[in-house]
């Protein structure tokens, strides 16, 4: 009972925010409206019982990945209402899309594909009983072992995700002065100051 | 409630409810009860008592993007760890190689990313 109406409200308020990504004027809450969907698809995520993949979303989408588009929105200096004219040459193309999309949601509503009995060959295990054994506990029983070179190539995106922003975005300034803390501890008082002796009333002498 | 698993999220759910009422409860009675008459310079931006300079969307150091980005890479790396310690137990030695080269093909990057200087703030 309790699930049934969480299950719409989560429901409801990630659709709703979702057309508010698309439709508010500021790109700024459009932002703060994909992280109210995150939220909500986590929700859901956790009613299916999928404990590991909502908290995921939570940590890395809402946590990071948000982070990063509300950057990239402030880092853009553009000008959103010119941006916006451009909406009728696109919106042929985004309708058309939206209705590919929502095609192949009704043939998945309707049984339109239906995944072999066997499971196939991409389906290493069935899903066990959340009694039985932790959600988290089951991926990690087949991501590291049966799924090696799909883990592995996982790792290897990151690489490259890693090098490409590098390589992309570090530029180094000339003629910045930079604490160097080795080079500062290593001075010896030779290096650096020199005591003369100085006779009363002479003045000091010439360097 | 069949499934054993929501029932440690109720107090979450709880929690939710609460705050959402909370939330609720403060916005609208302010709407209700507050006395609204505003005015062109009540609701005009206001910045430390000077007149706003410019549009506050300027453009900002990439700086910070490659920051973010290389902080979601560890992020998604330390994401994967925890399935991993979970169930340790059960995948054995070569659950464990097979972190241990994901783990290695990161620190090539991360390697990388120290010896070229991105980590340090100019």
């Amino acid at each position: 009972m309790i699930e049934t109406i969480a299950f719409y409200i989560f429901s409801a308020v990630l659709v709703a925010s979702a057309i508010m990504v698309v439709f508010s004027s500021n790109a700024v809450h459009s932002v703060l409206f994909l992280i109210l969907a995150f939220f909500n698809a986590a929700g859901l995520f956790i009613l299916l019982g999928a404990e590991f993949v909502a908290m995921i979303l939570v940590i890395v989408y809402v946590g990071a990945v948000a982070v990063l588009f509300l950057f990239v929105v402030m880092m853009l200096d553009i000008n959103f209402s010119e941006l916006r004219k451009g909406i009728n040459t696109y919106m042929p193309f985004g309708i058309f899309l939206g209705i590919v999309l929502f095609i192949e949601l009704v043939f998945l509503v309707f049984q339109g594909w239906v995944a072999p009995p066997s499971g196939g060959p991409a389906l290493a295990a069935p899903a066990p009983m959340l009694t039985e054994i932790s959600n988290t506990r089951a991926l990690g029983q087949l991501i590291y072992t049966h799924y090696l070179y799909v883990f592995q190539v996982a790792g290897l995106i990151l690489l490259v995700a890693m090098i490409g922003a590098i390589v992309l975005t570090l530029r180094h300034r000339p003629g910045v002065q930079r604490q160097r803390i080795s080079v500062q501890i290593n001075r010896k008082r030779s290096e650096s100051m020199v005591i003369r002796q100085v006779s009363s009333g002479a003045g000091a002498p010439k360097l | 409630m069949q499934n054993p698993l929501l029932v440690d999220y109720v107090p979450i759910l709880i929690f939710l409810v609460v705050a959402a009422a909370i939330t609720i409860v403060m916005i609208a009675g302010s709407y209700l009860l507050a006395q609204q008459k505003p005015d062109s310079e009540k609701v005009s931006a206001y910045e430390c008592g000077f007149e706003a300079f410019t549009d506050a969307r300027t453009k900002f150091d990439v700086r910070f993007y490659l920051v973010a980005i290389l902080f979601i890479i560890f992020d998604l790396e330390v994401a994967f760890l925890f399935p991993w310690a979970v169930s340790l137990k059960d995948i054995g030695l070569f659950g464990f190689l097979s972190m241990a080269g994901f783990l290695g093909v990161l620190t090539v990057g991360f390697v990388y990313e120290w010896k070229k200087g991105a980590l340090d703030w100019e």
